[in-house]
């Protein structure tokens, strides 16, 4: 019998799902509104709405059930008319703001948005820290050591 | 070494002591992140809903859900909830969800010392759910379906079972995300219970 790693077979299994993964992304013509362009602009915000089952998926790529009623409702208030910011303040409203896969500049998220600005600013410390560090050079071998040295060369 | 003094000892110490130091550390908040996922105080998927301190959403009356022979809307919630000079449990569950039935009992034993549960079911079948709760029991005060899902959502539900608990005001003052338990109950909703009494 051939032994087959369990890495690999988790791996051709991922590989596998994949496409079955992106085959969830919205596709139902159903559920699309008519007006592409009103279409564009409805994917577009929930592309940023975070599906609160799966939580790692926005709701434009989630195959749960929520997800679906939640895009209905996002295209029903684009159909009204109503703008980008004030339809995810609606869902903010009844969500939070976990709901936004963006999160907003606000007290709780300074440090995360600062996170990138602040592990540049320590690398940077870092290096210039171990740059001026420098090693001081050897001292010459004592003429005990010269001896030692000379003697392990002979042998 | 000609370079080793009592000072780079000390930093070497440091260096080496620094990661067991830090990865003690992680140790430490892991474990107890983990025992606090166990008793069930500690939910990583939970979302805080922004409900709380706010008044119930305004729905218009949802149909009747067997044994129940008429559903409820807002307005009845909020004069139930004047009249009756209590706060109420709003329980949003399904026959379908596994979680539910865990957390049955739990609302069984409320319903008995008189704690009023208002029930809403979510994206049921009439008959499903009517049939459960002539099997489990009924803790249910007040009975409503909500086929489409659309007034669970003005709640900011993500799931069933959840439960809010509405103070005498109309304000949401309790909200527990997944199955209510023994402990949940004896440690949040009780003391919330008679704090909104």
């Amino acid at each position: 019998m051939i032994r087959v790693p369990m890495i690999r077979v988790l791996a051709l299994l991922f590989g596998l799902l994949l496409p079955l993964a992106s085959a969830f992304a919205i596709s139902d013509p159903a559920e699309m509104l008519p007006d592409p362009k009103a279409e564009a602009r409805a994917e577009a915000i929930g592309r940023q709405l975070r599906c609160l089952v799966c939580q790692n998926e926005s709701i434009e790529d989630s195959g749960a059930d929520l997800a679906r009623d939640l895009r209905r409702v996002v295209r029903q208030h684009v159909a009204a008319g109503e703008k980008d910011q004030a339809i995810i303040a609606w869902m903010v409203a009844r969500y939070g703001n976990f709901v936004r896969l963006r999160p907003p500049f606000e007290p709780l998220t300074w440090f995360l948005w600062a996170s990138p600005a602040l592990a540049l600013a320590a690398g940077v410390l870092i290096i210039a820290f171990a740059m001026r560090q420098k090693r001081p050079p050897p001292l010459p071998l004592s003429a005990a050591e010269q001896r030692a040295l000379k003697d392990v060369l002979k042998s | 070494m000609s370079g080793a003094g009592p000072a780079r000892g000390v930093s070497r110490r440091l260096l080496l002591g620094l990661p067991l130091l830090a990865a003690a550390a992680a140790g430490g908040g892991f474990y107890a992140l983990l025992r606090r996922m166990e008793a069930g105080r500690y939910d990583p998927h939970a979302v805080d809903n922004p409900l709380i301190g706010h008044a119930i959403p305004d729905f218009a009356p949802l149909p009747a859900q067997a044994p129940a022979s008429t559903g409820f809307g807002s307005a009845d919630l909020r004069a139930a909830l004047s009249a009756g000079g209590r706060p109420v449990l709003v329980n949003f569950f399904a026959s379908w969800c596994v979680p539910c039935r865990i957390e049955h009992p739990e609302l069984m034993g409320l319903a008995k010392t008189g704690v009023p549960v208002w029930g809403i079911a979510y994206k049921d079948q009439a008959a499903d759910a009517a049939k459960l709760l002539d099997e489990d029991g009924n803790p249910y005060l007040r009975l409503a379906r909500d086929e489409s899902g659309r007034v669970a959502i003005d709640w900011g539900l993500y799931g069933v079972p959840e439960t809010f608990l509405i103070d005498r005001a109309g304000i949401a003052r309790g909200h527990w995300a997944g199955p209510l338990s023994a402990e949940i109950v004896r440690d949040e909703v009780s003391p919330l219970l008679r704090k909104y009494a």
